[in-house]
């Protein structure tokens, strides 16, 4: 990740540079450098790999909510998964600062260890591989709903952590370039669209 | 009332807002030799600091979602200083069956750091639509009196665009435009095939260098605010020039409560509020510049009442407030699966479309008045939260299949948007709420709003034509709307463009109109009002690039009238 920042302060530099004589620009390069730093050290203190530790949910919830992320977006022989993009962080940091998150997604935990229980004697990271599969098959779609309505809290708990695990993942580094985005960038003339490509 | 400080400070003019009509204001007067203040309710801005250009998403701790998601309800994290349709502790109220959303900046600059810089002109008929038509009424002014200003505006701030010779849509000073995207082409086609006109758009990014300012890196985030001012803002491009003058005086941080006018009924001051020590204060002044946004300046104006103006200052008419509109705004979008193998490419460019429709229709007898332009963008777009929301609600599941889908999908979706003209109505307008006021004790506004079957058929319209459009290119129109709900045809409610404007409109009689030509008050002669608030119609452009040739041509007839000795 550093070596964005690096990339943009570099970019900043160079407009800088570039402008220099103009008008609005002379205390650029050293402010710039400055923020982008500042935005790295926020960014370090967020995600340190493996030892974060949840500002809202409980360890065991935790460790469901990692555990549904990594079923959403998994690893794949392309890129890695929504646990490695830092989508659980993401989503337990939104959530300790908005209660309605708390609701929906501390609220949806606690409904599906509840009916894990009715349905296999366990909670949800107790049971065994098939069933956790049997009840996310239930949760993932709408149509299960409406065929067995105790299901519609489920499904719409896991409606909504489905949007934000790809929220984690396609804002992060990897999700990025998982979707081959080309850009962010400062170009001297914007090429439009290649010939080969129409 | 807490004891209020005076400044014993004389000022020649006393400009409140520092957006587009405020910041050209303080350009053209301080140019012309005026020593200024300027009054602006928000907080200096910091491009460097506050601009999030070339940022990735990951390298915010939110992601662009804001604190607890909440940027969401706005537009993201990442766009410049942008104000918001609720701001703590500022009220406002709709009606009973109204539902207005109020859209304010509080920062220098305004919503110009984050506006789409579409800069287009009004056409000559905008002026004269009454007289075509029927409906509504006439300006004081013609096309030709603002042409001078709009080719100056377009000259000093930088607007990108090609000759067209489209009626609806007048040509003007321009640099070149940047190169169609793919998407674009694709739309283009389809429209050459509808006999929809498809042009380059008009946007205020500079594509050439101009006056110091370096041009355009294609990184296509202007909203997000450019920290090489490649793109205008009133903050970087129209201040900066009228502070090295050295004529202006920027207090930031300033709530303007009350006009104050002496015995001869001339505005002589304003009454403001200094948020960072809670305390009232006032600066004597010459002239006035009302400048704050239409609705805001309609506030001050109602709420500036005294035994000479009862009911409010400059409205004798009793027509400020009145008047009020908002842009007609329905939009869409289509999913091509042809754009599934579109090889990746760097798709950026400006921040904002490189083409657009123009109003086309005009030559035709239409079942609604007046006419929109439609606006539309999609493709490979960096990516962002929310960006798979749809996808997520069309495909559900998750796993493997979820993941190679995103990828499919990624940028195969054009979005589009029809601005339109609303006529005003009698059941639209603004007024003071008498049970609400504000943090600082100033009454609040109380929003009155009502679309009529004009807009609606309008919204129609632009459905049925984004659906042509899009089935066409061949892709499939994913938006459904209807005629029922509160929402018809996708019509969005009024202040969601953020296109309000003419509570203080411009006019020949002082009995129905609040300012003259010139935006000067009839009943006021040092008073001034230079933002939306004056536009007697609202047609089918945005109305920043008309704000600023009308202050431009204010400012300068106030400099006149200043060395004549008649304010």
């Amino acid at each position: 990740m550093a070596n964005e920042s690096i990339s943009r302060r570099d970019i900043l530099r160079t407009l800088a540079v570039t402008a220099a004589g103009g008008s609005v620009l002379q205390v650029i390069p050293a402010e710039a450098a400055a923020y982008v730093h500042q935005m790295v050290h926020k960014e370090k203190a967020a995600a340190p790999a493996g030892t974060y530790t949840p500002k809202y949910f409980s360890a065991s919830q935790y460790a469901v909510l990692t555990f549904l992320c990594d079923a959403i977006i998994p690893k794949d022989e392309k890129s890695g998964g929504a646990v490695e993009a830092g989508a659980p962080e993401f989503i337990d940091l939104l959530t300790s600062e908005n209660p309605e998150y708390q609701l929906k997604l501390g609220g949806g935990l606690f409904w599906l260890d509840a009916a894990c229980t009715d349905r296999y004697g366990n909670v949800f990271m107790q049971c065994r591989p098939e069933q956790k599969k049997e009840i996310m098959d239930l949760i993932a779609f709408r149509k299960n709903a409406k065929q067995d309505a105790s299901l519609s809290q489920g499904v719409a708990f896991f409606a909504f952590l489905r949007n934000l695990t790809c929220d984690g993942f396609y804002t992060s580094k990897i999700g990025i370039a998982d979707l081959q985005y080309i850009g962010n960038t400062s170009l001297r003339e914007f090429p439009g669209c290649p010939p080969a490509n129409i | 009332m807490a004891q209020v400080i005076r400044s014993p400070k004389q000022y020649d003019v006393c400009i409140i807002g520092s957006g587009a009509g405020g910041g050209m204001a303080a350009k053209i007067l301080t140019e012309g030799g005026l020593n200024c203040v300027l009054l602006e309710a928000g907080p200096n801005v910091n491009p460097e600091k506050d601009f999030k250009m070339l940022m990735w998403p990951y390298e915010a701790t939110h992601r662009g979602a804001g604190v607890g998601g909440h940027a969401r309800e706005n537009f993201g994290e990442f766009l410049a200083p942008n104000g918001a349709w609720k701001i703590e502790g500022e009220p406002y109220t709709s009606a009973p069956g109204s539902n207005f959303q109020w859209f304010r900046s509080r920062i220098v600059g305004g919503r110009t750091n984050h506006w789409g810089r579409i800069a287009l002109r009004f056409a000559p008929i905008d002026f004269r639509s009454a007289t075509r038509d029927g409906l509504g009424d006439d300006w004081p002014i013609t096309y030709e009196d603002l042409a001078p200003y709009y080719d100056k505006v377009e000259s000093y701030i930088g607007v990108f665009g090609t000759k067209e010779n489209v009626s609806s849509a007048p040509d003007g000073v321009f640099l070149p435009p940047p190169k169609p995207r793919c998407t674009e082409l694709m739309v283009k086609k389809a429209c050459d095939k509808l006999s929809i006109i498809c042009i380059p758009s008009r946007l205020a990014v500079i594509t050439r260098s101009l006056n110091g300012r370096l041009p355009c890196h294609y990184c296509g985030q202007c909203g997000r605010g450019c920290i090489t001012a490649s793109n205008f803002s009133s903050s970087q491009v129209l201040l900066p020039p009228a502070m090295k003058t050295g004529k202006l005086t920027l207090i930031t941080g300033a709530m303007a409560r009350e006009i104050l006018v002496n015995k001869e009924g001339k505005a002589d001051g304003v009454s403001y509020l200094d948020k960072a020590t809670r305390t009232e204060k006032r600066i004597n002044a010459r002239a006035i510049v009302v400048a704050a946004s239409a609705c805001e300046s309609a506030r001050l104006l109602l709420n500036s009442k005294s035994p000479a103006f009862p009911a409010g200052l400059a409205n004798s008419s009793g027509t400020v407030g009145k008047y009020l509109t908002d842009s007609v705004g329905s939009s869409g979008y289509g999913y091509f699966p042809q754009l599934e193998k579109m090889p990746p490419h760097n798709h950026d460019g400006v921040g904002g479309m490189h083409m657009y429709m123009p109003w086309w229709k005009f030559d035709r007898k239409n079942d609604f008045p007046r006419g929109y332009h439609i606006e539309f963008g999609g493709g490979r777009d960096m990516p962002g939260v929310g960006m798979f929301y749809g996808l997520c609600r069309d495909e559900e599941g998750y796993g493997p299949t979820l993941k190679q889908r995103a990828r499919q999908v990624y940028g195969t979706h054009i979005g589009f948007a029809g601005r339109g003209e609303m006529l005003p109505n009698p059941d639209t307008y603004c007024e003071i709420d008498p049970d609400v006021v504000d943090q600082w004790g100033i009454p609040a506004l109380r929003f009155h709003f009502k679309w009529s079957d004009y807009e609606l058929l309008q919204a129609k319209d632009m459905q049925e034509t984004f659906r042509a459009i899009v089935e066409t290119m061949g892709g499939e129109y994913k938006t459904k709307t209807s005629i029922h709900g509160e929402y018809p045809f996708g019509i969005e409610p009024g202040g969601k463009i953020i296109h309000e404007v003419g509570t203080a409109r411009m006019g020949a009689d002082p009995k129905t109109s609040v300012l003259n030509g010139f935006c000067q008050a009839h009943d006021v002669k040092n008073l001034f009002v230079t933002d939306g608030a004056p536009l007697v119609t609202n047609p089918d452009k945005n109305p920043t690039l008309t704000i600023m040739a009308l202050s431009w041509r204010a400012s300068e007839y106030l400099l006149d009238e200043a060395k004549k000795g008649n304010l």
